[in-house]
């Protein structure tokens, strides 16, 4: 595995949200808090981006728009050393 | 997690990407694959393993589970045109079937390119439906359960 330069802490985007609709003047900008459940099927995809290990690749950010044009399968589990 | 490692192959010859993720940081799934995932399958679970710090991603995704502290278990089919096609949420203590996985995508790859649409456990070979008047109030004539 190539040594790649890792620190203890690298931000990640998480998920990135379309932008809003512009405000009109004046109006205060609601804060960008994600608190619910955006993904539907039959409609497009949320965006994100995370840090990854990768075998054979080491460490690197991932953005699930880097496969656009490809069948994704996306699996969130539990925890790592969990049981099933 | 290594019982879809099992199926890539097979996914990987139907063109799919596949992502893992959970709330662990890209440190705690080298280790896990290090010390059990590569003993559990040769060579280790060959798809990206995704950090989603502080369950941010599950969160927009409905599977972030906020008094644990975790991301249940969720699966989702993309197409090509980052459209969701498939979402598949269990709670922790049952896993998933891969197979069945393997079969949706493949289920969706024929309906993309055919226009078709595919009955109940659908396998490919099998016959499939062509919406339209000529078909209505005669599906029975086609396919039985």
């Amino acid at each position: 595995m190539p040594e790649l330069r890792e620190g203890c802490v690298k931000p990640a985007r998480g998920p990135i949200l379309p932008a809003p609709l512009p405000l009109p003047a004046g109006a205060i900008q609601p804060p960008q808090e994600v608190t619910k459940m955006l993904a539907h099927v039959g409609k497009e995809a949320i965006d994100f981006e995370a840090t990854a290990f990768v075998e054979g690749v080491g460490f690197q950010p991932i953005k699930l728009s880097d496969y656009k044009g490809k069948w994704i399968v996306l699996c969130f589990y539990p925890g790592d050393f969990t049981f099933v | 997690m290594a019982a879809v490692a099992a199926i890539y192959d097979e996914l990987k010859a139907l063109d799919v990407a596949v992502l893992a993720m959970s709330t662990d940081s890209r440190f705690v799934h080298k280790i896990w694959q290090e010390q059990e995932l590569s003993k559990m399958v040769k060579g280790g679970v060959p798809f990206p393993m995704l950090a989603d710090a502080g369950g941010k991603i599950g969160t927009i995704y409905g599977v972030y589970d906020e008094a644990a502290g975790v991301d249940i278990r969720g699966r989702f089919i993309v197409d090509p045109d980052f459209v969701i096609r498939a979402m598949e949420v269990l709670t922790p203590e049952v896993g998933r079937n891969p197979k069945e996985l393997v079969r949706q995508v493949k289920a969706f790859q024929h309906v993309v390119a055919t226009g078709e649409v595919t009955p109940s456990g659908w396998e490919p070979g099998q016959v499939t439906l062509t919406p339209g008047p000529a078909l209505v109030g005669r599906v029975w004539e086609v396919w039985k359960p």
